[in-house]
């Protein structure tokens, strides 16, 4: 229960980080909040030779609304700050619904929203949101950077578009979408554990009172966030009970998850179709709200 | 392999400690084998129970999820820390843990300094709360003995005692 021995390399700055990443290969791991890496040591789950600590890169921590409307955030932001800083509910009300989900609030005092989304584990919050919002991951390594979409982002189980010497440094989160409402919800045993099942949605509705197409983005059911197709159905119809029960269940009929200890698969996709059902409802609900 | 050891200086509970620590331990460890301070528990060792919950720079964090190199620089408190100065004679306690005291917040004890290291902080942001609310801040700590409901209890006492003074 204790770490395997290890390099500890504190740099002051993100040149100075994005040169040991690139000497150290794929040995090195990026210690942020250490929230998953540090059990995962603890556990000797992952061994690296080095350990590469980023908290000293305040620059990183930041949350910044754009000209546009929309949000950037460094990748060091602790997650406890998204709950308190007002401009996170104004510009992104959905990821705003989300962060109280995560974990405990010990654990978003040190957790970041890079690592959470770097860290790729399928039953968290941060990427599903991500997924629903649009974001754009900024992804620099020395002598570079360049720019992903979240959706692009995610592959496999834990596995993501980052390459050996490569650091996620920003979140861009695009202005919110007009008549638009999000909804986040997920159902656990117990507040603070991991999700059997989550779902990120957005949903809109036009000047007549017909719905845009719903984005839908699930948590725990995948080995990633999975963005089902269903939402499209939406487009062109009037809201209500009928049409959310459908596009829910159209929506669990994509989805393949797994069975575990937390949950069987059967029980995930009874658990999909009804966070659809609710999220749908509550979601346009609020682009109403919004219109 | 590496022996390596690094030099860090944390100021724990107001006393500043210099020490020469391996990278690899653990911050709940430096606390109990190099500072002595034992009141700091050490349960699951992988960030689930919460009893290892310690402030640093006065938030709640849990104590076997950090390296002591990363303390390096920071202000710890500890549950050896709670209670004011005059307490060195043994009778005085911090209102929350005489809030514990008074309505039966502990049995076995051993998660005791994670509840209450998790609630200081808590209390401070929100100095009225209901008891869904309590629930909610308490759900990162488990205790095996699942005395919860004289825990809640407790911190709604205590909220008032600290509300009155």
């Amino acid at each position: 229960m204790k770490p395997a021995p290890f390099r500890y390399a504190r740099p002051e700055s993100l040149e100075e980080a994005l040169d040991l990443l690139a000497e150290e290969g794929d040995g090195a791991k990026i210690l942020a909040g250490g929230q998953s890496l540090i059990p995962v040591m603890s556990f000797r789950l992952a061994q690296p030779a080095m350990l590469v600590d980023v908290n000293r890169l305040t620059d990183l921590d930041r949350v910044e609304r754009t000209a546009a409307g929309g949000l950037r955030l460094g990748a060091l932001t602790r997650q406890r700050r998204l709950e308190r800083e007002p401009v996170v509910a104004e510009a992104a009300p959905l990821l705003a619904e989300a962060v109280p989900h995560v974990a405990h609030p010990q654990i978003r005092n040190r957790g970041t929203v890079g690592g959470s989304l770097a860290h790729a584990d399928p039953a968290a919050e941060l990427p599903a949101v991500m997924v629903a919002l649009g974001a754009r991951f900024r992804l620099e390594r020395r002598g570079g950077a360049r720019e992903v979409a979240a959706a692009d982002f995610y592959g496999g189980l834990f596995s993501t578009a980052l390459e050996a010497g490569e650091m996620l440094t920003e979140v861009a989160i695009p202005p919110w979408p007009a008549r638009t409402g999000g909804a986040f919800l997920e159902v656990s045993r117990r507040r603070g554990d991991y999700a059997m099942a989550g779902l990120a949605a957005l949903a809109s509705v036009d000047a007549d009172g017909r719905c845009g197409p719903a984005r839908l983005v699930y948590l725990s059911v995948g080995d990633a966030p999975v963005a089902v197709e269903a939402g499209a159905a939406m487009a062109g119809e009037m809201p209500g009970e009928e049409l959310f029960a459908h596009v829910a269940a159209a929506a669990a009929a994509e989805l393949d998850p797994r069975s575990d200890i937390h949950a069987s698969a059967e029980y995930r996709r009874h658990l999909a179709e009804v966070l659809a059902r609710r999220a749908l409802a509550r979601a346009v609900r609020r682009a109403r709200e919004a219109a | 392999m590496t022996d390596e050891r690094i030099e860090v200086t944390v100021n724990v509970n107001g006393t500043e400690h210099r020490a020469s620590v391996e990278p690899r331990r653990l911050l709940s460890d430096f606390l109990r084998h190099d500072l002595g301070l034992t009141g700091t528990h050490v349960g699951c060792e992988h960030g689930v129970c919460g009893a290892c919950t310690v402030l640093l720079h006065g938030e709640a964090v849990r104590s076997c999820l950090l390296l002591a190199v990363q303390a390096d620089g920071a202000e710890v408190t500890t549950v050896e820390g709670l209670a004011p100065e005059s307490a060195t004679d043994g009778d005085g306690l911090h209102p929350l843990q005489a809030a514990f005291w008074e309505a039966h917040g502990l049995q076995c004890g051993f998660c005791t300094p994670g509840f209450l290291m998790t609630l200081v902080p808590f209390l401070a942001e929100n100095p009225d709360p209901d008891e869904d609310e309590v629930r909610h801040a308490i759900s990162g700590n488990l205790c095996r003995c699942t005395g919860y409901q004289h825990i809640v209890d407790a911190v709604l006492l205590a909220a008032e005692k600290l509300r009155s003074s």
